[in-house]
């Protein structure tokens, strides 16, 4: 099975083959779906196999050059080709790149997300995208972006990663651009991956310098070596690599596509910029997680962004009138929770939440897509309402997912989100920033979640229905092609989360399993970090509780609730008990109103920064083409012109004139022979 | 002392055929300055004939006097073709192969 | 020597005449003139049947051609000399002497030669035998390429000069 990994990739890349070519004209609805979602099922068999073979990895054999088994840190390499081969480094080291699939506890976790909730996400497609014109069409990047993003989880060096992250890029542009007459979704595809490829930029650097100092583009190479660096180059390296996730992962401060690419199909938010691609950056980091704990100061450069990204985006969601842009605003407030997590050195913690986040935000997005579709194409929450009895089964999955996002005890979110806030708190940081400030923010950001994501169900759901009798008529539950991925999302939201159960809350026994799984992958490099750095005070880095640690957890968590709670009574106040609330404080505090309403202005800041002054430039190097260089052509033909009136003037017609010629010309050469 | 006096002698009647043919206008006239050039080149060729002791010179003269003949003709035939069509034998109205 | 030098002055006052005279038929007159004082000239130099040809040939036979053309053309109007092409009347005027002073300096630069070479005539030196035995050994392709170009010549100037049935 494990010598078959090269095929989950390959599967989805075939039915994008399949589908681009034959789509439009050959195949019928029925057959495109079919190909779409069964290549993804098999992907998803496939890694379930590949997974679960590897607790036994001892009984199989290493082919060598081609597979490569370590029992010891439960990974299997599989070499398909080799791909790149170059010339030499200056230290000697060969540049050759082969094409090859890793799969160890990380990458299986991954593996299972994206291919299990990309199935959901396929089966729902087929219902949401039912009445498309480009039905054909957005089955085949839906695949392709499956098969990009496989081969980016899979990938066994940082080029092949690459291969996969431009990839998923240009599936978002495609994916996000999909309804391309209308120009709000091709601007934003473009603006997506603008931004996308500035990190792309630092992710390429970075790849350079890793060449260069490492001498080895490998992850189990590359990472074996990073005690050569000092740590500045690490950080260095490091901080470039963590630009390319800002970029990817949508962190400040380039975080500015994700709301925008809420203009593609609503499956795609749910599969792209929820599940799986915006989470291409925290796997990075914790991939790279030994360079990052070589440079620290580049780990405590992530904590601080993904801190201050969680509750910045949380505020920037307070505010926002679409369903999806509250949801969008959500995802870069999590990913700033994933990255928070890593920056403290809680690699699986990190994981963990990545996990359930996607469980429950791509309830949430397919949910929203429910609502949309009922309410006739109307996304804006002021004109819902009361779609609670109405919607038999959205409504429950929604609320499922609130619950889980919230953070509310039992849930998936509770765990997960909870263990981050505990290893930030335990955080102790060498530069002085002190893991209390990571805390604080973590719990402000969790109760200011709370609060947008009740004000969002209370708003659709709840209350006298806001919208025209015309949509009201047409208001009906989703078909069972796109309720039942709901339903099975719903009950991941509730039992995703039982596999990291922190030993704090199960009296004792050890049922974080989901910690163990990983341990193979960050326990090495954890336990060597702590031990150089001495860390071992309080609890902290390691994820081992003390004796103390278990009272604090246990206040702290009850901290959290706290202020969870309040968040939704704020939330119930405002939008359910008492509505002019809201109103009467947007009045009193117009300032802070605007602020939020438009989002900090921070579009209208880079557009006046960055892309007005490069538009100009476009403009003056314009003037400048057609003014210099064409210029200069236009004067070539024109001194050609002016020479040859000259020349016309020799063709009088006149003999006598000849004649003088001749005779000059020849007296001339007398003079010169004689 | 002749060999040397008749070849400068050729060269000033061939200049002098040369100024004639730039500066007359009528065509007749240019073609008889045509033909003072080319009995000054005759000239020199016997005055080299006589001083290399050469018959050779003899026969070039020969030749030149023939295509002398030859073009003679054919160009005052022009002249009359041309007279014909515009009552004029002024070469400075044989101008259309221009520009 | 005197003759000689007679002979030369007139023949180029004669040229003279024939470039700067008005009237063509003058003109002609004075290129007939010019012919002879050749003519003479070849038979200074040994070139009996040169001299012979030429006055038949030339002076003859061309001359009298041109004398029909202008008689027939009857151009007897005056013709102004360079009615507004100064810069070529004056362009002439400078390349004829530059064109004399040109030759004039190759046969300075040349010098003298005639003592180093033998000394006498072989007998029949200017002949017409002496030619015919040259052209009808040695250069016969061309005495023939000749005859070819005076029957091409005659065929185009009659061509040329008929008249066209209209």
């Amino acid at each position: 099975m494990l010598s078959l990994l090269y095929l989950i990739p390959l599967l989805p890349l075939a039915g994008f083959v399949i589908n681009g070519l034959l789509g439009k004209r050959f195949l019928p609805k029925w057959a495109i779906s079919a190909v779409a979602c069964g290549t993804v099922l098999l992907a998803f068999l496939l890694s379930l196999g590949a997974v679960s073979s590897l607790n036994n990895l001892d009984s199989v054999a290493s082919v060598r050059g081609v597979l490569d088994v370590d029992p010891a840190a439960q990974r299997v390499t599989l070499t398909v080709a080799q791909w790149l081969a170059g010339g030499s480094g200056a230290n000697g080291a060969v540049f050759t790149i082969p094409w090859g699939f890793t799969l160890d506890p990380l990458s299986a976790v991954m593996l299972l997300v994206v291919t299990g909730v990309g199935f959901l996400i396929h089966v729902y497609s087929v219902g949401y995208m039912a009445h498309e014109e480009g039905y054909w069409r957005y089955f085949a990047y839906l695949n392709l972006f499956m098969s990009m993003m496989l081969t980016l989880v899979l990938g066994s060096s940082f080029p092949v990663m690459f291969v996969g992250w431009e990839g998923v890029g240009l599936c978002s542009y495609l994916l996000i651009g999909f309804d391309y007459p209308k120009d709000s979704a091709a601007d934003a595809g473009r603006k997506a991956f603008i931004v996308n490829r500035i990190g792309d930029m630092a992710f390429i650097l970075a790849m350079s310098w890793i060449f260069a100092s490492l001498g080895s583009l490998g992850f189990t190479q590359a990472m074996a070596q990073v005690g050569k660096l000092t740590p500045s180059a690490a950080a260095g390296i490091a901080l470039l690599l963590f630009i390319g996730a800002c970029g990817k992962s949508a962190q400040i401060p380039l975080y500015v596509w994700l709301p925008d690419a809420m203009a593609g199909p609503t499956p795609v938010s749910a599969l792209i910029h929820a599940a799986t691609m915006v989470t291409a950056g925290v796997y990075m980091v914790c991939r790279c997680s030994a360079l990052y704990l070589q440079g620290p100061a580049a780990l405590t450069v992530v904590a601080v962004v993904g801190a201050l990204t969680a509750l910045l985006a949380a505020t920037m969601a307070l505010r926002q009138n679409d369903i999806k842009k509250v949801l969008a605003y959500s995802t870069v407030s999590q990913l700033g929770y994933m990255f928070l997590a890593a920056g403290v050195g809680a690699f699986s913690a990190a994981i963990f939440h990545l996990m359930t986040h996607a469980f429950f935000k791509a309830l949430l997005f397919l949910g929203s897509g429910s609502v949309i579709h009922a309410m006739s194409g109307e996304q804006d929450l002021r004109k819902m309402g009361g779609l609670k009895k109405l919607l038999g089964i959205t409504y429950p999955t929604f609320l499922i997912a609130t619950l889980a996002i919230a953070g509310i005890p039992g849930l998936s979110g509770f765990f997960s989100k909870d263990e981050i806030l505990w290893k930030a708190l335990g955080h102790e940081n060498r530069h002085g920033l002190g893991g209390t400030w990571f805390w604080i923010a973590g719990v402000a950001a969790a109760g200011l979640t709370t609060f947008y994501m009740f004000r969002l169900v209370f708003l659709a759901f709840f209350g006298e229905g806001r919208m025209d009798e015309e949509t009201k008529h047409h208001i009906h539950e989703s078909p069972k092609v796109m309720t039942v991925p709901l339903m099975v999302l719903a009950v991941l939201s509730v039992a995703g989360g039982w596999v990291g159960i922190p030993k704090s809350l199960s009296f004792g026994a050890d049922l974080n399993r989901f910690e163990h799984f990983l341990a193979p992958v960050f326990e090495p490099v954890m336990a060597k970090e702590a031990h150089a750095a001495g860390l071992l005070a309080e609890g902290s880095v390691a994820g081992h509780e003390t004796g103390s640690g278990s009272g604090l957890e246990y206040l702290l968590m009850l901290a959290t609730l706290g202020v969870v709670a309040v968040g939704f009574v704020l939330a119930y106040r405002f939008y359910r008990s008492r509505p002019e609330i809201p109103q009467r404080l947007a009045e009193r505090l117009p300032t802070l109103g605007n602020l939020l309403a438009n989002k900090y202005y921070v579009d209208e800041l880079y557009d006046a920064i960055l892309v007005q002054p490069y538009w100009r430039l476009c403009d003056f190097l314009s003037a400048f083409d057609r003014k210099v260089i064409d210029g200069l052509v236009n004067a070539v033909g024109a001194f050609t012109e002016v020479c040859s009136q000259f020349i016309k003037l020799f063709q009088t017609g006149q003999v006598r004139r000849y004649a003088l010629w001749f005779m000059l010309g020849a007296i001339a050469l007398l003079w010169y022979l004689v | 002392m002749i060999t040397s006096f008749l070849p400068l002698v050729a060269a000033v009647l061939f200049a002098i055929g040369a100024i004639g043919v730039l500066i007359r206008r009528n065509a007749i006239v240019i073609l008889m300055c045509i033909e003072l050039m080319l009995n000054a080149v005759n000239l020199t060729f016997a005055s080299y004939a006589y001083e290399l002791r050469s018959m050779a010179g003899h026969v070039f003269i020969f030749f030149v006097m023939t295509v002398a003949a030859a073009e003679a003709a054919v160009g005052l035939g022009i002249v009359i073709a041309v007279f014909r069509k515009r009552q004029s034998a002024d070469v400075d109205d044989v101008n259309l192969m221009r520009w | 020597m005197l003759v000689i030098n007679i002979i030369a002055f007139v023949a180029i006052f004669s040229a003279l005449m024939v470039v700067f005279h008005r009237s063509p038929m003058v003109s002609v007159v004075f290129l007939i003139v010019n012919l002879v004082c050749i003519a003479l000239f070849f038979l200074f130099l040994h070139a009996q049947f040169l001299f012979a040809i030429q006055l038949i040939v030339y002076a003859g036979a061309i001359m009298v051609l041109f004398v029909f053309v202008v008689m027939l053309l009857n151009l007897r109007k005056e013709e102004e000399l360079l009615p507004g092409w100064r810069v070529q009347r004056a362009l002439a005027f400078v390349g004829g002497p530059l064109l004399v002073g040109a030759l004039w300096t190759a046969l300075w630069r040349r010098g003298r030669s005639s003592e180093a070479f033998p000394g006498s005539f072989g007998s029949g030196f200017g002949t017409a035998e002496d030619i015919g035995q040259l052209l009808f050994n040695d250069y016969l392709f061309q005495f023939e390429a000749a005859s070819v170009l005076l029957v091409v010549a005659m065929i185009g100037a009659v061509v040329l000069a008929r008249r066209k049935e209209s």
